[in-house]
């Protein structure tokens, strides 16, 4: 029917009333109201709904390109948060264990200190007590040793059976002792 | 199918009042489908909301295959119609014919050349308008001298042959799947055993039709987005 159309319009272009004959092959009427009504459409379309859903996909798409800049800025911000808080926790443990070993360090020479304090003491207490000891001893020697005198006295008198005066003969007595001591 | 175009002159010109109220009946469709989604438009799309950005989407990524989408974003509501429009008009005669004192009244308004030719031919008379308005007569007529000037007679017969293929291509798709669902509808309403018979058939085509429609659709903005490009793009 088309093809056909068009060879018959090929065949009758060159007669009077082309537009007439064009018509009686072609029904002119249905292309113009296409036309018509697909030119009606898109304007309609355009007006009522393209027009207004652009409008909100536009309006998203900057809804949506705020928000991502948003989304980045507070990223950003608590990336720096976070490292600021990082350092701050670094700076901590590092004062802490500053702390620990002053602490330590100090505990250390406190107990040395008292360490030596002790052992000074006790070596303090051991050579007076030695000295204690030399005195008690010396005493106790001389003690003895007076002892010793007045018993000998005592018995060489009492085997002379003559009363010596003690007085007198003490000087020699003790020479004696003192001689005897030497001797042994 | 054998059945009379319902023909009637008005002031000396013919119109098929079937093609006429099939398509009136088309854009009225269309047009509901825009208003329904731009009813309630909202910053979270639902419903048809959604559908119809979902067309919007689609028609961009065509144009967008084809050319930047500075230059091919004033193609979009072009191809954003002629998608609507052309896949309703394919499916509306699926359901039915409608024939009336032997005149067919209800048909897809595709399955007419007539109809698939005229938005064919507006559609290369758009493409050479915009290519002339882009990039002015120099750069318009420049599009015949490639690739070689030598070529320029078949570039020529290539844009009558580009509108004749795009608007019987169309048609002819449109217009078998008719005439096939008639043959089935035919054998359908002879006896009981047609009717059983055709069944099976007849629903396998009919969704067979409603995915032609669609391709076709498709093919259509497609090809007159890659004809657009050809006269407009500056590459």
């Amino acid at each position: 029917m088309f093809l056909d159309t068009f060879v018959l319009l090929a065949t009758n272009t060159a007669d009077a009333g082309f537009l007439e004959k064009l018509n009686d092959n072609l029904n002119l009427g249905d292309i113009i109201v296409t036309v018509l009504i697909f030119l009606i459409l898109l304007a309609l379309l355009k007006k009522f709904a393209w027009g207004p859903i652009m409008k909100v996909m536009d309006q998203r798409a900057e809804l949506i390109a705020n928000e991502i800049e948003q989304a980045e800025k507070s990223r950003i911000e608590s990336k720096q948060l976070l490292e600021e808080q990082r350092n701050l926790l670094k700076e901590a443990r590092n004062d802490a264990q500053a702390i620990v070993e002053n602490a330590r360090e100090q505990g250390e020479s406190q107990r040395e200190d008292i360490v030596k304090a002790a052992r000074n003491e006790v070596a303090r207490l051991k050579e007076e007590a030695a000295l204690e000891i030399a005195s008690e001893r010396e005493k106790a020697v001389v003690a003895v040793r007076e002892e010793f005198v007045s018993l000998s006295v005592l018995a060489a008198s009492k085997v002379l059976g003559k009363e010596l005066s003690e007085e007198d003969n003490r000087a020699l007595i003790e020479e004696t002792i003192a001689k005897a001591g030497d001797g042994q | 199918m054998g059945h009379e175009n319902p023909l009637r002159e008005f002031m000396g010109i013919t119109f098929n009042l079937s093609n006429i109220m099939m398509l009136i009946i088309t854009a009225l469709i269309v047009f509901l489908i825009g208003i329904l989604a731009s009813r309630n438009l909202q910053l979270k799309p639902t419903g048809m909301q959604n559908f119809f950005e979902w067309i919007m989407d689609f028609v961009k990524g065509i144009i967008k295959s084809n050319m930047d989408w500075k230059t091919g974003g004033r193609f979009h509501i072009l191809g954003i119609t002629l998608i609507l429009f052309l896949f309703v008009s394919n499916v509306l005669g699926l359901p039915l014919a409608v024939i009336w004192k032997d005149e067919l009244w209800w048909k897809s308004p595709t399955a007419d050349p007539i109809i698939t030719m005229t938005l064919a031919s507006m559609v290369m008379v758009l493409t050479h308008y915009y290519g002339a308005k882009m990039k002015g007569a120099a750069g318009y007529g420049k599009y015949y001298l490639k690739p070689l000037p030598g070529l320029l007679p078949i570039t020529i017969i290539g844009e009558f042959a580009n509108t004749l293929t795009l608007g019987l291509r169309l048609y002819g798709n449109i217009y078998a799947g008719e005439v096939l669902l008639g043959l089935i509808a035919t054998l359908g309403a002879s006896s009981f055993f047609g009717l059983v018979g055709a069944i099976i058939p007849g629903v396998a085509w009919m969704g067979f039709s409603i995915f032609v429609g669609g391709i076709q659709s498709f093919i259509f903005v497609m090809l007159t987005m890659v004809y657009m490009s050809n006269k407009v793009s500056t590459d």
